[in-house]
């Protein structure tokens, strides 16, 4: 489970039958630092994140499991909207 | 399952149902001399663990589901242990991470 900045939103009409009716995002993965790490990837919204949000996000099998319909093909869902992320400087 | 210290929270309000009530937490592997090794992530607390605690993360869903005992979850890492001592004595000779490779 990883944090990412909500950078974009995708249109598809053409689409495989699980993937009706659920919003597309494109995310940018960060480190937990709030750096970007690696390329951004789409997500599947499951709580009304919306561009510039920061958010957590789940991937691979327990991604399908956020949505109300859980046999759907996705590998990453976005599950939380981040308030705070607060992390001690290791010493 | 990885070693990590758990050094950070992630609070967020807006989110779903499952994860409500759960402390979410970032989590820094380390191998056995408490040095990190691979990126952070994040794990949500299920052993009232704090920051600064060394703890064992699970990272699979499907224990996830068991432990949480909640059949559709998307949850896939947990904190599923505070430890107290590790004492691991690596042979000489045998190359980093080779052991966790399943290389030696």
């Amino acid at each position: 489970m990883y944090l990412g900045k909500v950078v974009g939103t995708v249109v598809a009409s053409q689409k495989a039958p699980g993937l009706q009716g659920v919003r597309l995002l494109v995310v940018q993965p960060l480190n937990t630092d709030l750096t970007p790490r690696g390329s951004v990837l789409v997500a599947v919204d499951a709580v009304q994140a919306g561009p510039g949000d920061v958010v957590h996000l789940v991937s691979s099998r327990e991604a399908a499991l956020a949505l109300p319909d859980s046999f759907v093909p996705v590998d990453a869902a976005i599950v939380g909207i981040v308030d705070s992320v607060d992390v001690e400087a290791r010493p | 399952m990885t070693l990590c210290r758990v050094v950070g929270t992630v609070v967020s309000t807006v989110k779903h149902p499952t994860y409500k009530g759960l402390k979410l937490y970032v989590v820094q592997p380390v191998d056995s001399d408490d040095r990190p090794t691979d990126p952070s992530f994040l794990a949500v607390d299920t052993v009232q663990s704090g920051p600064g605690d060394l703890v064992l993360v699970l990272s699979e869903g499907n224990g996830a589901r068991q432990i949480l005992r909640e059949k559709v979850l998307p949850i896939r890492s947990l904190v599923v242990g505070i430890v107290d001592a590790v004492d691991a004595r690596i042979p000489a000779g045998v190359p980093e991470g080779a052991i966790a490779r399943g290389d030696a």
